[in-house]
């Protein structure tokens, strides 16, 4: 698409009226944006246009020149056109100064029909088992422009089904309709360019080559992109029939770039998480880790109870009482002697209350937990948490978020910390044993899983995750977007901004507020950054209110703090990991 | 609007009412004839007399799955009338055909089909949005239950219902 502000309008006409567009605008572009809508099915507006599927096939005419090189006029004064007799498809042609097309007239209809029965002539008729069925433009488009009735009477050509791409994505190359889509997306957009056609006519199929399998990051996008059911999900691979998805607008919370997704649930059950064009953020994609990191929702050691720690054991104990004994519990010390440890991936609502807790029990060590892994420069960030910006913003810590915590947990080792209120994190992350949080007189954990360290609580909030709770993020490159509650949570496990407003009230320093947007009211109102905003003004795309290159650089001594904090995390995973396979290798289920 | 009955203009004879009442009259002695002679029954002795025998081919009884001629139970977990089901009385989870079965080119097959007696209004809209010819109302009638559980009819319930179904159309075979 070119610059809009800068590029000179063409002329053209569709179907009979006249339109000024953009050059550099491909027809079938200029056609969408006034409303015409032309069928496709190679072509993808962030792809390259190889045309090959015929299907956005229109007539096109330019204006007949005169002598003199102008366009002849006829009797009304427009230009007359002189049509191309033969049609052409829009998909790979730029508009120019006084084109015409003609989308809808009987010709383009009859190419339509006739290239619908083409693509339909070996087609499963398995509409009913296939997982793109109510999102299909097969389906779409055979219904618009297609026959009822089929005229093929020979057998349909036989192909591979089943097929394992790779590890997430799988194939049915009967359903395949050659359009290159994928093939296109892993060249052009993922660099990892492994699919392609072989054989010739008919019998053309879809496959990896060999030795090579669809395996990178980004594989999961080519089913979004699939306008058939060739490519499917090995996830959600027949799990669920599409229509019954409601479709929440939210973000992904896996990086700090924030791509924006709709979660599609059923009754309270995450199906499946797709991305949502937003050309600030994510263009039309998203990455396979992020989007299948929605699991731990229904993990086993999924928080489903407050619990209070009484004779040494944790008891199950409904909120109020919970809250309660959490606000007693911290009123026992001053301020110096407790330390909160909240998380980059808490929304800024929640990071609003947890500072306002702070201030009022005069709590000086606060910090969040750095997240760090190796990025990629298409989406996947280096900084895993989605909101290390707003803690930036609104937990008012002069040094960079994260440094602090390996100070917070050595003031924990020698004992002059006594109270720890873990928010969101693990706190296994601080890297001490977990006889030594069993220590601690005071150790109070929201979360959403149950690790280790959380046997060791004095109490125990259940909080919700991403896709449960509604609230605002500020992305890696300082863009403010919105999460949406897309399912209720399970259990007695409440949402996080409660648990916070009402643990702050116990403490004595909150006052009413009744809703998350209510919190947003209150930071728009503390936090220059915000001024002037809402939760609803954020909208569907963001908006960005922090420039990145304007902060100062990080302090040498935070980036080591940081680095020894993730470091810790790392020897974790890997140990984790090392376990893991070890099970693995041993057959042993982890449940 | 009002709109006016015209009232009809009886005759003298009519007028009389008489002739009307010894009709009808007639037919209520005849009938009072018949049952003292034990010639009419008027009432079934329901349940140890039944009317399956009787049901008209059209009959919307419990719906249920069906088997075809191979053995395979025709439903593969399409959800269309878990979709359609106006009291949403139908629950499928869907499962994959191991692709060493007999069955793998269908790949999909309902793990577990519960359809709640309790609610099911006997409409029939599950059978016609069918695409696979799975699920047919079949004649019964008397569902009962002890208990809310015992009245959901799970898939080896209506499986044995529906028994195996002749004459549908086989469009898994090889050649489609």
């Amino acid at each position: 698409m070119p610059n809009e502000s800068s590029a000179p309008l063409f002329n053209i006409q569709i179907d009979g009226v006249w339109h000024q567009v953009p050059k550099g605008t491909r027809v079938i572009e200029a056609c969408a944006r006034i409303g015409v809508f032309v069928p496709r099915y190679c072509y993808h507006k962030k792809l390259s246009s190889p045309g090959n599927c015929r299907m956005c096939l229109i007539e096109m005419g330019f204006p007949r020149l005169g002598p003199d090189r102008k366009p002849e006029r006829g009797s009304d004064g427009k230009p007359i056109i002189n049509w191309i007799p033969r049609p052409q498809i829009s998909c790979a042609q730029d508009v120019s100064e006084g084109m015409a097309v003609r989308t809808n007239s009987p010709l383009v209809k009859e190419c339509q029909r006739g290239v619908m029965e083409f693509l339909l002539i070996n087609h499963p008729l398995d509409c009913p088992i296939c997982d793109q069925a109510g999102e299909c433009r097969l389906q779409e488009f055979s219904v618009d422009f297609g026959n009822s009735k089929s005229r093929f009477l020979e057998n349909k050509v036989k192909k591979p089904k089943n097929v394992v791409l790779g590890p997430r994505v799988t194939l049915d190359d009967e359903r395949c309709i050659l359009c290159s889509r994928c093939i296109r997306f892993c060249q052009e957009i993922a660099h990892d360019d492994v699919l392609g056609f072989v054989d010739r006519g008919s019998y053309t199929v879809l496959t990896a080559h060999s030795g090579k399998r669809l395996e990178n990051n980004y594989s999961l996008n080519t089913v979004d992109i699939c306008p058939v059911g060739a490519l499917t999900s090995t996830d959600f691979r027949f799990k669920m029939r599409v229509w019954f998805l409601k479709e929440t607008k939210s973000i992904c919370t896996s990086c700090a770039t924030g791509c924006n997704t709709i979660i599609g649930t059923r009754e309270d059950v995450i199906y499946r998480q797709t991305p949502r064009e937003n050309d600030h953020v994510n263009s039309c994609w998203m990455c396979d880790y992020g989007r299948l990191n929605f699991k731990f929702l229904e993990a086993e050691n999924r928080l489903l109870e407050p619990q209070i720690r009484s004779d040494g054991k944790l008891i199950a104990a409904d909120w109020p009482a919970a809250i309660s004994e959490a606000s007693l519990q911290l009123k026992q010390f001053t301020g110096n002697e407790i330390a909160i440890v909240a998380s980059g991936r808490m929304t800024n609502e929640e990071l609003w209350l947890t500072s306002q807790l702070a201030k009022s029990l005069g709590v000086q060590w606060i910090d969040i937990v750095p997240r760090r892994e190796p990025g990629d420069d298409i989406l996947l960030s280096e900084d895993r948490n989605p909101n290390t910006n707003g803690a930036r913003l609104i937990l008012g810590s002069t040094s960079e978020p994260g440094a602090k915590l390996m100070a917070i947990a050595e003031a924990v080792k020698s004992g002059e910390i006594k109270a720890l209120v873990m928010l969101k994190e693990n706190a296994m992350h601080l890297g001490m044993p977990v006889e030594q949080l069993a220590q601690l007189p005071v150790f109070i954990v929201m979360n959403i899983l149950a690790y280790e360290a959380t046997q060791k609580a004095t109490v125990v909030l259940p909080a919700c995750g991403f896709a449960e709770k509604r609230g605002s993020m500020i992305n890696g490159k300082g863009r403010l977007q919105r999460l949406n509650r897309a399912a209720r949570p399970p259990g007695n496990a409440r949402d996080d901004w409660e648990i916070l407003r009402d643990l702050l009230q116990a403490v004595g320093g909150g006052d009413s507020l009744s809703s998350s947007d209510d919190v947003f009211r209150r930071i728009s109102e503390t936090v220059p950054h915000f001024a002037g905003l809402s939760v609803s003004k954020i909208g569907d795309l963001g908006v960005h209110i922090l420039r990145m290159k304007e902060l100062p650089p990080t302090h040498p001594r935070d980036e080591k703090a940081i680095a020894q904090a993730v470091a810790i995390q790392a020897r974790r995973r890997a140990v984790g990991r090392k376990v893991h396979e070890a099970r693995k290798a041993l057959g042993v289920r982890r449940d | 609007m009002a709109i006016t009955v015209p009232r009809p203009k009886l005759n003298w004879r009519e007028r009389l009412y008489m002739p009307a009442i010894v009709a009808g009259l007639a037919i209520t002695f005849k009938h009072f004839k018949n049952m003292l002679l034990g010639r009419t029954k008027v009432t079934m002795q329901y349940p140890e007399q039944k009317w399956d025998s009787s049901l008209p081919d059209h009959y919307r009884g419990a719906p249920a799955l069906v088997r075809d001629e191979d053995g395979r139970v025709r439903c593969v977990a399409c959800q269309l009338c878990e979709f359609i089901c106006p009291p949403r009385a139908i629950k499928i989870v869907s499962g994959e055909i191991p692709s060493k079965d007999r069955f793998a080119k269908v790949e999909k097959y309902p793990e577990a089909f519960d359809i709640d007696m309790i609610r099911c209004i006997f409409c029939g809209m599950c059978e016609e949005v069918c695409p696979e010819q799975a699920i047919f109302l079949r004649k019964d009638y008397a569902i009962t239950g002890f208990t809310r559980a015992d009245m959901v009819h799970h898939k080896e319930k209506l499986l044995e219902i529906g028994g195996v179904m002749h004459g549908v159309v086989l469009k898994w075979n090889e050649k489609k």
